[in-house]
């Protein structure tokens, strides 16, 4: 639906913003956990997760398949399908949601469409198989959201609207009380109240730095210029993270309200989002909602008859992980080169072309207007006193359940990776968590109650960065993940300081050398050295922390660098030119698992007898020893 | 005015001052590889690092604003590590070989990696994969000693309005090239080798001709003949230890005659002609309704230019060739007849401030005489470095004087090699011819400048009003073509030459040994110097100049004549790819 029903007719007052919202309301009523359904119930509503995870997931063939079957079963007239943004349970994807009655389906395909429509739509009864078993033992099943320990202990402010609206139908998000803080910012508030208000709140910036947003805004506004521009960062680069993309695509308005509120504070009247071209569902609702937006004038002059004006333009990155640097941004959508410049000057007096520019990233944005309506009480009072609100992270690794979680900040790593993650699979031990991405570090199984906010993980030696939070079992050589990190960042690398480009580049050849059994105790500490001076003389955020994984894996696993080392020994057996798989005689039971799943067959042997591993044939896959019931394969 | 303390030092600046320029205004030099002066800040190479008080983490001075008490530390043990861990970064991944580098004598990192006492190299590694570009007749591009400082990319971009080059690809394979790491032979480069001039290392470099030169100066049977551009005898004592625009006349001659040349002539000389062509196609342009303006050709960097970015204006362009192919032409014509040498046998170089000048020798037009009118170019550079393995030096020679006739020239012909030289000596004859008073105008003040861009200048003689316009440096050619190219129909002249301040300041020119910060100021040095030979000469008309007078007599006939139009003028043509004006760049310059 890129138009929207053409009798929306344009909001030139508040009134208009109500009466529609009170129209859409009635649309959206039907969407609470509450909403119990009777037997002769007038209205079902069906919604299909419609973010990249579960499109990916073949949720669109899901979704038209429910159109279908509703209209040939002639339900059309009382059954609706929608589609929606990310619910965040992507590892159970794709999901459905049913109301009234909140029935959370997972993993539905288009086969499974018939079912619900017989047995849940027609006869009033679940069906069970699609349900979620929280634990795959005792087979329970949940029905609803609330019943999910996936949910359990989650708090949505930036996530509230995905899985709950139609991103591309505005009166939805209309419905569901977008555009309220933009009208009362605009008819209740000066500009500066709305930049205390933000202050109050404690909101700090999404994207890593966690720089308080009210105190960027402040700046902004007190830079005197005609011409200022707004920017959202939607460059999400952080291996895995993808809470920015979720809120495109699931609540869009969102961000063109905050963006709309940030011009207001701060005297600008043209906004840019800088969305990654990787992102074609996030760019294509987003274009949908701006240009919704403008055809009922809460973009372009004269928003809800005041006399500010604001609009949105997107501007798309080539997929640079560096142009997620707010100078190197800028000169991106000037049309330069990525590259990063030095601050002074700060965005803020001479930013986009040399104007004062204001530049947040996405979930920031998506706090902004909660913020504004409910108070900065409201939302300072979630969270801990110097990191207020909620944090999404973008869970993933060896977790059970992966996905995008919304918690309270300072919310413990143990109840995320426990609670929400529902633990490690395999039963393996928890080892890790790399936080912050590229730029982050490590927390270790004995920091697991560290209470998620900014200023403990820096003292960590990590950082939230924009909230990826990849788990790492025991099976995990915490040299080869520092390895990776730096191999990232050394590729993202914009070549323009010399400590970035060649000094990352020489980190990794210490690197190389350490996980293929060349390194040296020696090794160890340039690697030490060359990471602090890096760190000293970086141009931009990239640098500064590139070396960051290294050093935190040095700090909390530096036993493991030294067995690499010293012993030539790959603790974890991952680094494969330390490694050898071998077969125990006494613990192989003969069954020959392992044999069937070698990709070069170098393992033989008759059934009910000891295997034995051909090492000259070994790839080192790891495969058998994954395989193995009996824990035989030792390395 | 800001009161700060560099070093426990108190030190005032003017609002606006950085770090780095007030502490080198205070004699504390702040290394730096990338910061040129007015061209680029941008805080790249990281050598500019110093302490801020209160600032977090370490600074680069070149971009940081002077504030009011700030302390500033540019020197302690944190700001001393820092550059030596980025001079070690840099040199484990650049090309070692400086021994046999054209830069070893004034290579920048050489220099400042011996000043901060970089005795090992801790993290060796990999390094780039580079390239090596030769394509072009004028310039070399060795990535492997790129130090990616973007110097290069700034004047181009900057100065030039080229933008021939920029950063391609990515982190440690990030290089300086064209477009699509096409050769800059295949680019729209005016091959002006302003870059030459500001890399800090031998990455950029004019393509060596000295080897050509010593075969043929070697070879018995060639009558070898050279001629030295106007600019070339205010610069090349500067590669000797002489003061910035030294006049070194004399000694070029005698160190230039010690290197086995069979006759050493001068460009002034043929300067002069082409005053006499030009003016006289002025008069038929003023005659015969245009095309108007009519735009000097002289500087090939521009006439390049034009031909990539602005091939739909090229009958503006004078079709009077450069003094180097008149003189070209006329030495295997006129000279060759009168000396009684078959012209085959006739070797002609030229020593050039100008890297462009290679290009342009090797055009396809260039042959009027049926040879290649001039056969090898040197920039001024290449033959301070021939004098030097001559084991010559320049400033102890006794001065000797160039050969007649072709190295007679006056001193109209020598300010042919500053910005609006061309001009005032254009002037000069056109006051002359005129007429109107026995003491025709010698000086024209208005046309003469120093400082890069546009100027305009107003001239009446005996009541013809002429309107000229003179540009320096092709990023100011480029706007004023723009304005001509949307029917400004103001201007009668327009004097063009492509590199800052003129030829002076030409690509080829010797690079100045305090660094490239030092160019304004060299510039201005030279182009006094150029003036002064000027005064001293007693002849100061092209017109009056008698072996010109000699040469109209006994072989061309008049200006214009069928035989000059043979020999000494030529046509232009536009050439791909097409060149395109970015605007302004948004790399923290202050416009």
């Amino acid at each position: 639906m890129t138009a929207i029903n053409t009798t929306t007719a344009r909001i030139n007052h508040f009134a208009d913003l109500e009466a529609l919202r009170q129209v859409s309301a009635q649309t959206l009523a039907v969407r609470t956990a509450e909403s119990v359904r009777l037997p002769d119930a007038e209205q079902i509503q069906i919604l299909v997760c419609g973010g990249t995870g579960c499109q990916a997931g073949k949720s669109v063939a899901t979704r038209k398949a429910f159109e279908v079957a509703i209209r040939e079963a002639g339900l059309s007239d009382r059954v609706s399908v929608h589609q929606v943004g990310c619910f965040g349970f992507c590892r159970m994807g794709p999901v459905v949601v049913i109301y009234p009655g909140e029935t959370f389906y997972c993993e539905v395909a288009a086969k499974d469409v018939s079912d619900i429509i017989t047995h849940h739509v027609m006869g009033g009864n679940p069906v069970q198989r699609l349900l979620y078993a929280p634990s795959p033992k005792e087979k329970v099943r949940v029905q609803t959201m609330a019943a999910n320990p996936f949910y359990k202990g989650q708090q949505r402010v930036a996530l509230k609207l995905c899985g709950h609206i139609d991103p591309e139908d505005i009166r939805e998000s209309i419905g569901a009380g977008r555009y309220f803080a933009l009208a009362k910012g605009l008819l209740e508030m000066t500009p500066a109240s709305v930049i205390d208000e933000i202050k109050r709140s404690g909101l700090r910036g999404r994207g890593g730095g966690g720089f308080p947003t009210g105190k960027k805004w402040e700046f902004a506004a007190a830079s005197v210029n005609d011409v200022k521009y707004v920017l959202c960062n939607a460059d999400e680069g952080d291996p895995g993270a993808f809470m920015d993309r979720s809120v495109l695509e699931g609540d869009p308005h969102a961000i063109i309200e905050a963006m709309a509120l940030a011009g207001y504070a701060i005297g600008a009247k043209q906004g840019y989002v800088y969305v990654r071209a990787e992102y074609p569902v996030a760019i294509h609702r987003l274009g949908i909602a701006i240009r919704q937006a403008r055809e009922v004038g809460l973009l372009g002059e004269k928003i809800l008859g005041t006399d500010f004006s604001f609009d949105i333009d997107i501007r798309l990155g080539a997929g640079a992980f560096v142009c997620g640097e707010e100078t190197a941004l800028i000169a991106s959508i000037e049309g330069e080169r990525g590259m990063p410049r030095p601050r002074p000057p700060f965005p803020a007096v001479s930013g986009l072309w040399q104007k004062p520019t204001l530049n947040n990233n996405v979930e920031t944005y998506a706090n902004v207007p909660d913020i504004i309506l409910k108070g900065a009480e409201w939302y300072a009072a979630m969270g801990t006193p110097k990191s207020t609100g909620t944090k999404v992270f973008a869970v993933a690794g060896n977790i059970m359940n992966t996905g995008l979680v919304e918690v309270p900040m300072g919310t413990t790593l143990r109840e995320i990776v426990y609670g929400m993650g529902g633990g490690i699979p395999k039963g393996k031990k928890f080892k890790a968590a790399q936080t912050g991405g590229p730029s982050g570090g490590c927390i270790p199984a004995q920091l697991l109650d560290t209470p998620m906010d900014f200023d403990t993980l820096v003292s960590l030696g990590s950082m939230m960065g924009s909230g990826g939070l990849i788990v790492m079992d025991d099976s995990t050589c915490m040299v080869d993940v520092a390895r990776f990190y730096l191999e990232f960042t050394q590729e993202e690398s914009c070549g323009k300081c010399p400590p970035c480009r060649v000094g990352t580049k020489r980190m990794l050849e210490l690197l190389d050398k350490i996980t293929t059994g060349e390194g040296t105790l020696e090794d160890i500490d340039k690697l030490e050295e060359l990471a602090a001076g890096i760190k000293a003389t970086s141009l931009c955020g990239l640098g500064q922390t590139a070396p960051n994984p290294v050093l935190s894996t040095l700090h909390y696993f530096r036993d493991e660098f030294i067995a690499h080392v010293v012993e030539k020994r790959c603790p974890a057996g991952k680094c494969q030119a330390l490694t050898e798989f071998r077969i125990d005689a006494e613990l192989c039971k003969g069954c020959g698992l392992c044999a069937r799943k070698c990709p070069t067959n170098c393992i033989s042997g008759e059934i009910k007898h000891p295997f034995v591993i051909d090492a000259s044939a070994c790839v080192k896959c790891g495969n058998c020893s994954d395989v193995c019931k009996f824990g035989a394969v030792v390395h | 005015m800001i009161n700060l303390t560099i070093d426990r030092k108190q030190v005032q600046v003017e609002s606006g001052t950085t770090v780095l320029e007030a502490a080198r205004s205070m004699g504390v030099n702040i290394p730096t590889l990338c910061y040129l002066k007015n061209i680029n800040k941008i805080g790249a190479c990281r050598m500019c690092l110093v302490e801020v008080k209160g600032a977090r983490g370490l600074q680069t001075s070149c971009t940081t604003p002077c504030t009011e008490g700030m302390e500033v530390t540019t020197n302690n043990t944190a700001v001393r590590a820092a550059r030596k861990l980025v001079l070690e970064l840099l040199l484990s991944d650049h090309n070692m070989e400086c021994p046999t580098c054209v830069r070893a004598g004034n290579c920048e990192l050489l220099q400042l990696s011996q000043e901060h006492g970089v005795s090992g190299i801790r993290y060796e590694g990999e390094k780039h994969a580079a390239h090596c570009d030769c394509d072009s007749p004028s310039l070399s591009i060795d990535s492997s000693k790129c130090v990616l400082c973007q110097r290069c990319v700034a004047v181009c971009r900057e100065v030039q309005g080229v933008s021939a080059i920029s950063l391609v690809g990515r982190g440690f394979e990030s290089a300086v090239t064209p477009f699509w790491k096409t050769s800059i032979d295949a680019a729209a480069c005016a091959l002006c080798g302003q870059c030459t001039l500001v890399c800090p290392t031998g990455a950029l470099t004019e393509k060596d001709d000295t080897e050509k030169v010593w075969a043929a100066l070697m070879d018995p049977t060639k009558h070898v003949i050279v001629q030295t551009a106007p600019a070339t005898r205010v610069a090349i004592g500067e590669m000797f230890g002489m003061p910035h625009g030294a006049i070194a006349t004399g000694q070029m001659v005698a160190a230039i005659r010690s290197l086995g040349f069979d006759r050493v002539f001068d460009t002034n000389f043929s300067a002069d002609l082409t005053i006499m062509e030009e003016a006289s196609e002025l008069v038929s342009r003023l005659q015969n309704g245009g095309p108007l303006p009519l735009i000097t050709s002289c500087s090939p960097g521009w006439v390049k230019y034009a031909e990539h970015f602005f091939p739909d204006q090229l009958d503006h362009l004078s079709s009077c060739k450069s003094p180097q192919q008149m003189f070209g032409a006329i030495a295997k014509t006129y000279y060759a007849e009168k000396q009684g040498i078959d012209p085959k046998d006739i070797v002609s170089v030229s020593i050039m401030p100008c890297t462009a000048k290679k290009f342009e020798a090797a055009r396809d037009e260039m042959n009027a005489s049926g040879y290649q009118d001039v056969d090898y170019v040197l920039t001024t550079r290449e033959l301070g470095r021939m004098i030097k393995q001559a084991g010559l030096n320049l400033a102890k020679l006794r001065p000797e004087e160039y050969d007649v006739p072709l190295g007679i020239g006056t001193g109209a012909g020598q300010i042919f090699g500053t910005t609006g030289g061309v001009m005032e000596a254009a002037m000069r004859t056109a006051a002359a011819w005129l007429g109107g008073t026995d003491m025709p105008r010698l000086t024209f003040q208005e046309v003469r400048g120093e400082v890069a861009g546009i100027r305009e200048a107003t001239v009446v003689i005996n009541g013809n009003v002429f309107f000229l316009a003179i540009a320096n440096g092709l990023a100011a050619a480029g706007r004023i073509m723009e304005k001509i190219k949307a029917g400004d129909t103001r201007y009668h002249f327009v004097e063009i030459m492509g590199c800052p301040g003129g030829c002076i300041g030409g690509g080829g020119q010797p690079i100045p040994s305090e660094g490239p910060d030092a160019l304004e100021e060299v510039r201005l040095a030279r182009i006094k110097s150029m003036y002064a030979i000027d005064e001293a000469q007693t002849i100061r008309r092209s017109h009056e100049n008698p072996a010109i007078q000699e040469l109209y007599r006994e072989f061309l006939g008049a200006p214009l004549s069928h035989k000059s139009h043979e020999l000494l003028h030529t046509h232009y043509h536009g050439r791909g790819p097409a060149g395109v004006r970015k605007a302004a760049a948004a790399s923290g310059v202050k416009k």
